[in-house]
């Protein structure tokens, strides 16, 4: 393979990429004291690759995965995503845009349920797929066959999981993250305190993913979990600069 | 299976707008009413106003609807014909048609928005006959399916809403709306008045008949909880500006004016 040959496809095979992303937060209510979290961020992630963000609590890890979801509103720089086949610029994209990436291209996994009152954990999961438009029944047994892997009894799947264990939620979520195939997947500490089978069944999901082509960007604190599917690792150490500019807003 | 083709099959993005407002503007006073408010709003899209007492949301919200006609700015509608129609230039008896067959309006009050003396089905029927149907068959099974869909028991088909709850007043409302098959539907603070567990209730079968009908709505609230649960996005008003616009996850969990951070961050977590 001839070298340009090489470059283009390495490029073709990239599904996020990242240069310069910045995220700073102004808290009006607190004398507009200034934190800046992210500064001059730069990373790529292809297709079957896993990106894991490393760094102490505080470096920005968190808040980097809630950026590229557009939760939070970058500051500056650029993240594009390979969607519906094309590139897309995702700082200063119009809302439905991102919702449209969201319901096709960027899934986004963490540790936390938000309860809904009186919606169903069936439906809970199922949600994903249905906003995709598949049909209740195809949506309904993929979503029960999450659910038996990830051990939730078959008894709670009529019930709202407002009164499940903090477990059960969580791993409920990951059920509804794992629900349809994303290209691009965000994971904010998924395995965090499960027990050894049901971390094994979500590693096991996160590299069927991975084997399928999609680009995985996660947070692992358990040394096992990202022993078993990183290829990268993406170090998050606050710069000096960073430091020096927070000691200057304060 | 090919999952990935049928997606892509089912995937409509629709590129036109329903709704395009413009520079918008009607005030009473210095900062009260609403002043320069800009949008477009796309088919199946949910909108949120937010913002304290006064803000100008409801004055806003009268604008949008036909109700009340701006000082300044103009609001374009795309019909199902597919032509924009200017609204306030369109003539009163064209409004009207439009707020009783493509629109809806679900006022917080419920007695505000059903014929309390008539019955529950001919509260439901009304804005079929007035599109022309006579069919009293047809009427009635209308009426009876609607009753199912918001949750109400068929059987009380003949009752006056006047024996109904406020919470099942509330879903006959939102029956009454949507028989026509709107594809806009105007909500002033719908879940208001009622108790909590009967707002849980309201919100789910508001959720499920938004996507189920691919309904734009614009809705105006005070709660921050049923924003997140039902809109797509927001507008943060205060004394009678947009101060800020964005995806309402973004908006709650990272705003960025000073009000909308006070608005926030002055919600008690229960």
């Amino acid at each position: 393979m001839s070298l340009v040959r090489e470059v283009e496809s390495s490029v073709m095979t990239n599904l996020i990429e990242v240069r310069g992303l910045s995220k700073t937060f102004t808290l009006h209510q607190q004398n507009g004291v200034v934190l800046n979290v992210l500064h001059g961020v730069d990373f790529s992630v292809r297709a079957g690759e896993c990106l894991v963000l490393h760094g102490q609590s505080g470096a920005g890890k968190s808040t980097l995965l809630r950026t590229l979801y557009g939760n939070y509103l970058p500051a500056g720089g650029s993240i594009r995503v390979r969607h519906a086949g094309e590139w897309l610029e995702l700082v200063g994209a119009a809302p439905r845009d991102i919702l449209q990436v969201r319901q096709q291209t960027l899934g986004y996994v963490s540790q936390f349920l938000r309860v809904i009152p009186r919606v169903a954990c069936l439906d809970v999961v199922m949600e994903p797929a249905l906003a995709r438009g598949w049909s209740k029944a195809l949506a309904r047994s993929r979503a029960e066959l999450l659910l038996s892997r990830l051990n939730i009894p078959e008894r709670l799947w009529q019930l709202a999981p407002g009164t499940f264990s903090g477990g059960e939620q969580q791993r409920v979520n990951i059920a509804r993250g794992f629900m349809v195939a994303w290209p691009l997947m965000l994971l904010d500490e998924p395995t965090a305190s499960l027990d050894d089978s049901n971390r094994q069944v979500v590693l096991e999901l996160m590299n069927e993913a991975k084997a399928s082509g999609a680009a995985l960007i996660g947070i692992f604190h358990d040394r096992a979990a990202r022993e078993a599917v990183a290829d990268r690792h993406l170090d998050m150490t606050p710069t000096a600069v960073a430091e020096e500019e927070y000691a200057h807003a304060r | 299976m090919n999952l990935s083709l049928i997606e892509e099959q089912l995937l409509s993005v629709s590129a036109e707008p329903l709704l395009q407002v413009r520079d918008l503007t009607l005030l009473y006073g210095l900062e009260k009413g609403c002043q320069g408010v800009s949008f477009d709003l796309y088919p199946g899209e949910v909108l949120g106003i937010v913002g304290e007492s006064g803000s100008g949301k409801s004055t806003l919200l009268s604008l949008l609807s036909g109700r009340l006609p701006p000082q300044r700015g103009s609001i374009g509608y795309r019909g199902k014909d597919g032509e924009w129609l200017d609204l306030y230039s369109a003539s009163e008896a064209e409004r009207r048609t439009l707020l009783r067959t493509e629109w809806g309006f679900v006022e917080q009050n419920p007695r505000d928005g059903l014929r309390m003396g008539v019955s529950a089905g001919a509260n439901i029927g009304e804005r079929l006959m007035a599109q022309g149907i006579r069919n009293y068959q047809q009427l009635r099974s209308a009426g009876l399916d609607w009753l199912s869909q918001v949750e109400i028991d068929p059987l009380r088909i003949d009752d006056l809403p006047r024996t109904f709850s406020g919470g099942m007043q509330q879903r006959l409302q939102i029956a009454r709306n949507l028989v026509s098959s709107p594809r806009l539907v105007f909500m002033d603070e719908p879940t208001g008045g009622l108790d909590v567990s009967v707002q849980a209730r309201l919100l789910d079968l508001l959720r499920g008949l938004v996507r189920e009908l691919d309904l734009a709505v614009v809705i105006v609230t005070h709660d921050l909880a049923v924003a997140r649960l039902l809109a797509d996005r927001l507008m943060v008003m205060r004394r009678s500006h947009v101060v800020e616009t964005g995806l309402t996850d973004q908006i709650l969990d990272d705003p960025q004016h000073p009000y909308s951070q006070l608005l926030v961050s002055s919600v008690l977590q229960p």
